[in-house]
């Protein structure tokens, strides 16, 4: 039985309803779902800063209080400022930071430099051992490092921390090669023809092409830099020389036994803090530096 | 050779030296020396021992801290990376569907990453507490009993795990590129082929997206067997080595015990391990990895 233009004008208007319907509850449902989810993963970053600007009354009270008031900005300079050396420790971590981000770009791009845009014998086999030893745990490493750094006597120094960074780590060195093998033969032919010795093309013409990549490396050498704990634990005895992954144990032990989680509270804030401004700023490169390793990897 | 190649040579392993003199002294010349040690006593003040394989056969038979260590560590594994790649897998398919405020959400999964981990701990350690916890503080409060995150030996390396899963931002980075580079032509097709939204993500997203999946597998099961600050500064092992893994064993017997040899032992197992983990995924792959080849 056929149906009249208008019945079925009429079953097209409310099987269109119904498909707007379901998008609607759909989309209530993903902005339902993300935004818990989001609240689940933020509630203990919201919890460290709510903690460190309570007063001391409202720090443990059941059920826990989420917005303190009064908001107590002071607990920041005196959890900071006042028992320990704070600026200090983070003084260290940027001694320790530079050096290395330096080392790292200058070191990794070199050598990607080599695997990519040279031929040579043995270029492919040195290739691989080299992403093969990312396998090999640093715990493998560790002790025989220990040993040797203690021989040296480059034990309570940054030495352990940012010489190696010179010597090229595998991560980086492949994900700059799969980055500069991307740029054109022809440019380094032109580069050649006019006269340019091998490290004038490296200087000239590729590295001003990788700017994108380099600032991956970089960015990513700090931030493993700033948030590295276990190296300083080895490696690092006087307090003095902590850098700040290491000294937030000291805030702690300290702290703690006093029970102001608030001071706690304020100097984890504080040292969360300049990464999180720094990745806000530089969000796209840490972003693609991930995926360009993790799906061509 | 010709005297092109033999230039071409000497430029080539001149601009890879630094990564060659590394090589020899921080990766080979170290894992040498650690396998030399782990046949030894080594206490570092006195010179090597040579003892052969007692510090293998004493670790594989006699030290029951060991077994429960190497368990622990199993668990964690064989739980914690399958339940960190499906989190990460599924924020990543969540963020990858228009929405407003879209890098807000990004930003605010991908933050956990970026907090010096001796930070992190103490604020699990403050939310997890099972007397005045941010939690147990709440479930106390509504009337019922608390919930012992770390302090009972039965979920406190499930807790580690949930605190494992929520620091899978760079995870969750990678699957949002491989699942942006599944072919959009190929979801409209099989849409004309009347496929619903679920067969959509099972049989075309997620087999376009094994090769992520396989390379985040890889890299997760290397850094999980290693797994050492977090639960280091939560736990130190306890309660009564129920969190004790082999990074954190190690530790001990190298830096308390100055058991050096014993240590290296250790670190050669846990290598052994690894590579057992890696190359059975890798072999297992040939069969559920796709390269499409774009």
């Amino acid at each position: 039985m056929a149906l009249s233009h208008v019945q079925q004008a009429g079953a097209a208007r409310r099987s269109k309803q119904r498909t707007e319907r379901r998008a609607v509850v759909g989309r209530v449902l993903l902005y339902t779902l993300v935004g818990s989810l989001s609240l689940v993963f933020a509630m203990p970053l919201l919890w460290m800063i709510s903690t460190s600007l309570k007063t001391d009354p409202q720090v443990y009270t059941a059920p826990p209080i989420w917005l303190p008031n009064p908001i107590r900005w002071a607990n920041y300079p005196e959890a900071l400022f006042t028992k320990k050396p704070f600026l200090l420790y983070t003084w260290n971590t940027i001694r320790i930071a530079i050096p290395s981000v330096i080392g790292a770009v200058v070191s990794c791009s070199l050598v990607a430099y080599g695997f990519a845009r040279i031929r040579f014998p043995g270029r492919d086999a040195l290739f691989f051992i080299c992403v093969a030893t990312m396998m090999v745990p640093f715990q493998v490493r560790m002790i025989s490092l220990y040993i040797i750094f203690r021989n040296l006597d480059w034990l309570d120094s940054f030495k352990p921390l940012v010489v190696p960074h010179f010597f090229a780590g595998a991560y980086f060195v492949f994900m700059l090669r799969q980055f500069f093998m991307t740029i054109p033969q022809e440019l380094s032919e032109a580069a050649r023809i006019d006269g340019c010795k091998e490290l004038g093309i490296y200087w000239w013409v590729i590295l001003p092409l990788a700017k994108p990549a380099l600032a991956v490396v970089g960015l990513f050498t700090f931030r493993n830099v700033w948030n590295n704990f276990v190296g300083p634990l080895i490696y690092i005895n006087h307090e003095r020389l902590f850098p700040i992954s290491l000294a937030l144990r000291g805030f702690y032990a300290q702290y703690s036994e006093e029970h102001l989680w608030q001071y706690m509270m304020a100097a984890s804030a504080a040292t969360t803090a300049p990464m999180i401004l720094i990745f806000f700023l530089t969000q796209r490169a840490f972003v693609e530096g991930i995926s360009v390793t993790g799906i061509k990897g | 050779m010709s005297k092109q190649s033999r230039r071409e040579l000497f430029k080539g392993y001149a601009f890879i030296s630094p990564w060659i003199l590394g090589f020899l002294f921080f990766t080979i010349y170290p894992i040498l020396s650690s396998l030399y040690y782990s046949f030894t006593r080594y206490d570092i003040m006195r010179p090597p021992r040579w003892v052969g394989l007692e510090n293998y056969v004493v670790l594989l038979t006699e030290d029951d801290i060991f077994a429960r260590v190497m368990g622990n560590t199993l668990y964690f594994v064989v739980l914690g990376v399958p339940a960190g790649i499906a989190v990460a897998y599924l924020l990543a398919t969540l963020l990858n569907k228009k929405m407003r405020l879209r890098p807000v959400f990004r930003t605010i999964f991908f933050l956990p990453t970026l907090v010096p981990v001796a930070a992190s701990a103490e604020v699990w350690r403050w939310v997890l507490n099972s007397n005045w916890g941010v939690i147990n503080a709440w479930i106390k409060a509504m009337g019922y009993p608390i919930i012992p995150f770390l302090s009972s030996t039965a979920l406190a390396k499930p807790s580690l795990i949930l605190i494992h899963c929520w620091g899978q931002g760079t995870a969750m980075i990678i699957f949002l590129a491989a699942l942006q580079d599944v072919p959009q032509s190929l979801l409209d097709a099989s849409v004309v082929d009347g496929a619903t939204k679920s067969q959509q993500f099972w049989h075309i997203t997620i087999p376009m997206t094994t090769p992520a999946i396989l390379f985040v597998t890889i890299t997760q099961l290397i850094g999980m067997f290693q797994y050492f600050a977090m639960g280091w500064l939560l736990t130190e092992g306890g309660p009564n080595y129920s969190t004790e893994f082999i990074s954190m064993y190690l530790y001990r017997n190298a830096f308390r015990f100055f058991k050096m040899g014993y240590a290296s032992a250790l670190a050669w197992i846990l290598f052994i391990a690894i590579v057992s983990f890696t190359l059975l995924a890798f072999r297992s792959s040939d069969r559920w990895v796709y390269y499409g080849g774009n």
